[in-house]
């Protein structure tokens, strides 16, 4: 009999030499004359202990890690394939304590059905929430994501019924339905993981929201820096045979524009031109994708839909805290010594994730600060780490949560630097259309040189040029470039000296 | 220019918004989006020659020059700065001015928790890449001209 075998094929173990240990693996396995089959699983989350190799037994998963080459002879003397012995053995992965103690619901079949098998998918409870939503009428369908509580997951936190309803509320012959994921934060990468992971539980999603608003033709907007996601969504989406119905999804790959997931710069995108933010009103949702009704959510948002509906609103409400319900798949990034995934309810706080699950630093040194929701998130110091975890909190103390994505850094940091790069990426990435973004990043990183350089009297200048941006700008980019500017100032007052 | 652009208009034939799915196609066949390009794209879209130039220059992502042998894009974000990114991608360009490769940053390529990183020939992925491994991986791939 055969054994089975879980590979990631997931970039980020793929990065650590997944492929050559599987190619290892299996040319092994071919010299011993053992049968054994390989499933390219998508990542658990778990990076410190990539390339993770899992082994199926009658004990659960066994999994092995972080699995070089040369430890590939010595696992098969070790008889690993029926889960023998070895300094590398995790025992069942499931109830390793990093995974044991995190609430997966987007990301819950992640690292553990291969994604190419839409049979594998339904076999793993996809497909359910589809099934539920084609007996319900489309108004029914929205007011179960309304009830459900969850909101735009990409940054915004948007309610989600709220804005397919405006949708559904718009006639239109045509309407359709955009996944945002261009997920160009740094420090995030839960986009990537579920669509390498996990393609069917946002195609589902999606599938979901056209009945819901009545569009058949869906979009996926992926950034270029993501081919691995790009192929395992094209290759689920050619497998998917008439599982979706009239439903049909194009994915469209991005060109390295930042401000293209800005979800009307994206629009721009798909409909061929470059990436410029639109005014609104009007909203996408009356008019977006060629001047149609549009519902735009984020990737990790579709992909809580199928739970909702095939699990009912209660189960998706009942966690979380405040106005912040369900989970939110948050990213441990940067100088972090156990950095990975880790999707909790709403509620936990940054001390929590940072040390219990992170470890602290990579580098041992102390952790100074730590930025919260990519590139025009606040840099937190450590007085602010046990702010808990929720769109309000975070708010409140002048930060955001955005994507999820947290960035660690060690006491070797130079904070007015980062705040000089905030405003040099504002320079880079802005479209350009608004006057306070385009000139006001390349003024403010000038401020900040002759800040550095000793000119303590420019920093009003500076003060006064984020507030120009923060309330003059159109959108995201120049309107929240100052949320890292001010918290590095204010924190961090010393690095500016 | 012609008889390499034909196949690919051909398959984006009534696609709506298809200049950017063509670009892609274009610099993936040539490596570059060529001058030469641009007044054919227009007008099989229908578009003005402005604004095919437009979209081109406007995204980082399209080059209008050729590229090396080999494209390595080094991740200069937050998170790869935080475990020493810009260390690395000042040594990938000095080395690149002996050898055919192009270097090219890139703004994250979802792989923060293990950086820095780097993609070579957008699609090899390396992660945790100090300057000795990153040295390793030029003289594998034979950068030198």
């Amino acid at each position: 009999m055969s054994v089975t075998l879980y590979i990631p094929g997931d970039a980020a173990a793929r990065a650590l030499g997944a492929d050559k240990v599987a190619a290892a693996i299996a040319a092994t396995a071919q010299q011993q004359g053992i049968k054994i089959n390989i499933v390219r699983n998508g990542s658990r989350g778990l990076f410190w202990l990539e390339p993770l190799v899992e082994v199926a037994t009658a004990q659960g998963r066994i999994a092995y890690g972080p699995v070089t080459v040369a430890d590939v002879p010595k696992l098969f003397s070790a008889d690993f394939l029926h889960g023998g012995k070895h300094a590398l053995c995790l025992g069942d992965i499931a109830t390793h304590p990093y995974l044991a103690k995190q609430q997966r619901v987007s990301l819950r079949r992640v690292g553990i059905v291969d994604p190419r098998s839409l049979a594998e998918y339904l076999a793993h409870g996809g497909g359910k929430g589809l099934a539920a939503a084609r007996k319900l009428k489309s108004a029914a369908i929205v007011q179960q994501v309304t009830d459900s509580g969850l909101r735009g997951r990409g940054g915004a936190a948007f309610p989600t019924g709220i804005k397919w309803k405006t949708v559904l509320d718009t006639a239109s012959d045509q309407k359709y339905i955009v996944c945002n994921a261009d997920e160009g934060d740094s420090g995030t990468f839960s986009d990537r993981m579920l669509m390498e992971g996990d393609p069917y539980c946002l195609i589902e999603g999606m599938a979901i929201a056209g009945l819901a608003v009545g569009a058949t033709r869906g979009y996926i907007y992926v950034r270029s820096e993501y081919p691995h996601a790009i192929t395992a969504l094209e290759s689920a989406l050619a497998n998917a045979g008439d599982w979706l119905g009239d439903f049909r999804i194009e994915v469209r790959k991005g060109a390295g524009s930042y401000v293209c997931g800005e979800e009307t710069a994206m629009l721009e995108s798909i409909e061929g031109k470059r990436g410029i933010v639109r005014s609104k009103p009007p909203l996408p949702a009356v008019s977006g994708l060629f001047g149609q009704p549009t519902v735009i959510n984020n990737v990790i948002t579709f992909a809580s839909v199928p739970d909702i509906l095939a699990q009912g609103a209660a189960f998706y409400s009942e966690l979380g805290v405040g106005r912040s319900r369900g989970t939110l798949p948050f990213q441990l990034a940067g100088n972090i010594k156990f950095g990975g995934l880790v999707e909790v309810p709403f509620g936990s706080t940054l001390r929590e994730l940072l040390y219990d699950y992170g470890g602290g630093s990579r580098s041992g040194r102390p952790l100074r600060a730590v930025q919260v929701g990519g590139p025009l998130g606040a840099y937190l110091p450590e007085s602010q780490f046990d702010t808990v975890l929720d769109y309000e909190a975070f708010s409140a103390i002048g930060a955001a949560l955005g994507h999820g994505g947290i960035v660690a850094f060690d006491d070797t940091v130079d904070m007015a630097k980062q705040a000089r790069y905030a405003m040099q990426f504002c320079a880079n990435e802005s479209c350009g259309k608004c006057t306070p973004c385009r000139i006001g990043s390349t003024r403010g990183v000038e401020v900040i040189d002759r800040i550095r350089a000793g000119h303590k009297e420019q920093i009003p200048l500076l003060r006064s040029l984020c507030d120009t941006m923060t309330h003059g700008s159109m959108c995201a980019m120049g309107g929240m470039t100052p949320y890292p500017v001010l918290s590095a100032l204010e924190h961090f007052g010393e690095d500016f000296e | 220019m012609i008889t390499t652009l034909q196949p690919i208009f051909a398959r984006h034939q009534g696609q709506a918004g298809s200049l950017l799915p063509i670009l892609h196609d274009i610099q993936h066949e040539l490596g570059y989006v060529p001058e030469e390009a641009v007044p054919l794209v227009a007008q099989e879209l229908n578009l003005s020659r402005a604004e095919v130039h437009g979209v081109i220059t406007y995204y980082s992502h399209f080059r209008r020059t050729p590229p090396g042998k080999h494209v390595v894009q080094v991740c200069c974000a937050e998170a790869c700065q935080a475990n020493g990114s810009e260390a690395l991608a000042a040594h990938a360009a000095k080395r690149a001015q002996k050898g055919d490769v192009t270097i090219e940053p890139v703004y994250c390529l979802g792989l923060c928790s293990i950086g820095p990183n780097i993609q070579i020939d957008e699609s090899e992925l390396h992660a945790q890449v100090t300057q000795k491994k990153f040295d390793a991986l030029m003289d594998e791939l034979g950068d030198a001209k």
